[in-house]
């Protein structure tokens, strides 16, 4: 397997497996096909290596001591904080504020920008193709502020229906929250266009960026969008890190959002003032072996670069598509002009937990259900899907091997 | 009728046959298969136990002492091990539904499918076959 991963690459898909220690793996028996990798993906020895020799080489709280270990965290943390900025493009590294994820980065902003800004009567607008993470918070605003959730469309191609948008896009709209990237059929939703949209009604534009990240170059400055929420875990990086792009001027009229120690400049009894950005949004001690690690995984997608990952990715989807419609009774669920490395299918008469429980005694591991969005399934009439996702080092042997394994199952199900 | 523990320890014997995981999903979907559909009057929302991935009914029936179950799921491999525990708990003491645990479903390589994750429903079916066990032991006191 030393082929190149796409002819432009100086790189070679074994190269990039060698990195992965977990590649490695055999379950029942079988050498591991990992095609879970929207829930989360497999993470680089560099990625690991970062962790371990944070804390065996320089633990310490950040932002706070003047001795070598404190001083030595508190840059590489604020390091991989420079990176992203220069990775999405921010104007300043001001406007990266690190997180949990993307979860907790949309709650943040439903809680200070949505609970200072909506109010009875406004609404929220939000697509059928959203993950949960991405409806709930906004339901939980509506409720405390008495403004109405409003849905977008989709059509039969699992595409956002653009009259859908326009039709409920008025002067009453206050949050337009979209994803990039859809988790359940990975159809890309053209963000650049809904953002001018939005603009012109006077509202802003939130993008769940879990599933783009570690697919495509995000440029906040070409995009315009005002909140762009994303996890390290499922761009190479480690769980529990994540971060939300916020324009300047936004984040500075905000409310905080937990308060606490960091996020302070001085408090007394009487009055608390809080911290200028990026602190004021960082409450208490954050995940800081995480956020150094999360370095390594934006370096690994870099040195690869993203037009390699998008034309390997393609030409795994393309082959994987392809194979999955030779299947006798398959429905291909999102068939998308654009999508991210996803491959969502049901096959007639065949429960989809039956599927998974088969392909993982083949080794194969990918999702079944809703995958957290139920509303989504509900306006496809299912109860959910199988699903295959890609990263950058999977494989068409892989596919092939999966697909076989597939084959086989059916047969036994049937 | 067979104790619990007799028929646990009959299917356990069972599986000793296979080899491999294949022939186990093999066997368990031939039972799936062979699993009485439940009547659709019985899939009511008070019978239904919903896991993330799968839907089972569980209809109980209490008849001279023993207490019954009926059940069906929308995924063939658990509805071929809810096959297995209706064999070993349907038409048994209440006391003894309440008390005996399922073993042999660890005995057989299938413990991952009863762990009290939102996976599926098998966890919280057992979970409510013993609970009617319990609570018509309660009336019946």
């Amino acid at each position: 397997m030393s082929q190149k991963i796409t002819k432009q690459s100086k790189l070679s898909l074994e190269s990039i497996r060698s990195q992965f220690p977990v590649l490695e793996r055999q379950v029942h028996g079988k050498d591991l096909v990992y095609f879970d990798n929207a829930a989360t993906t497999q993470k680089p020895k560099s990625v690991i290596d970062a962790l371990v020799g944070y804390y065996s080489g320089y633990n310490a709280n950040i932002h706070r001591g003047i001795h070598s270990l404190a001083e030595e965290a508190t840059l590489a943390y604020e390091n991989t904080r420079h990176s992203l900025a220069q990775f999405l493009n921010a104007s300043s590294s001001d406007e990266i504020i690190l997180t949990k994820g993307t979860t907790e980065s949309i709650n943040l902003v439903a809680k200070t920008y949505g609970e200072q800004t909506v109010q009875e009567g406004d609404e929220i607008l939000i697509s059928c193709l959203e993950h949960h993470s991405n409806i709930v918070p906004w339901q939980m605003l509506c409720e405390k502020t008495g403004a109405k959730l409003k849905v977008i469309d989709i059509n039969d191609q699992g595409e956002l229906d653009l009259d859908s948008f326009e039709k409920q896009l008025s002067t009453k709209t206050k949050i337009v929250s979209v994803t990039f990237a859809s988790n359940a059929l990975g159809t890309v939703n053209p963000i650049k266009d809904l953002a001018s949209k939005v603009h012109a009604v006077g509202a802003v534009i939130v993008v769940d960026g879990a599933q783009s990240t570690s697919h495509f170059n995000l440029d906040m400055q070409d995009l315009d969008i005002d909140f762009y929420a994303f996890s390290g875990h499922k761009m190479y990086g480690p769980t529990g890190v994540g971060g939300l792009y916020g324009k300047r001027a936004l984040l500075e009229a905000m409310p905080p959002f937990m308060g606490g120690g960091e996020m302070i400049k001085e408090v007394t009894f009487e009055k608390t003032t809080y911290a200028d950005l990026p602190h004021k949004y960082e409450a208490g001690t954050p995940n800081i072996a995480d956020v150094i690690a999360l370095d390594a995984a934006i370096l690994f997608i870099q040195k690869i670069g993203y037009e390699n990952i998008q034309l390997h990715e393609e030409e795994l989807l393309n082959h994987a598509t392809t194979q999955l419609m030779n299947i006798d009774g398959l429905t291909m669920y999102g068939t998308a002009k654009e999508k991210v490395a996803v491959a969502s299918f049901g096959i007639e008469s065949i429960h989809h937990q039956d599927l998974a429980i088969l392909l993982d005694t083949y080794g194969i591991a990918v999702r079944t259900g809703h995958h957290c969005t139920q509303p989504l399934m509900n306006r496809l009439g299912i109860l959910g899907t199988t699903r295959a996702s890609f990263a950058v080092y999977n494989t068409i042997e892989e596919i092939d091997t999966f697909i076989a394994g597939l084959n086989k199952a059916v047969t036994m199900l049937r | 009728m067979s104790t619990i523990k007799e028929i646990q320890d009959e299917i356990i014997e069972e599986f000793e046959l296979f080899d491999d995981w294949s022939d186990k999903y093999a066997y368990i979907i031939e039972l799936g298969k062979k699993l009485e559909p439940l009547d659709d009057k019985y899939k009511t929302e008070s019978n239904i136990i919903k896991g993330c991935q799968s839907r089972v009914w569980l209809q109980p029936d209490f008849k001279d002492g023993l207490l019954y179950f009926y059940t069906d799921s929308d995924a063939i491999i658990v509805k071929g091990l809810i096959y297995l525990l209706v064999r070993v708990y349907s038409g048994q003491a209440l006391a003894d539904i309440a008390s005996e645990p399922p073993y042999f479903i660890e005995k057989i390589g299938m413990q991952q499918h009863l762990s009290p994750t939102r996976a599926n429903g098998l966890a919280s079916m057992m979970k409510q076959m013993k609970l009617y066990a319990i609570a018509l032991q309660a009336q019946n006191k």
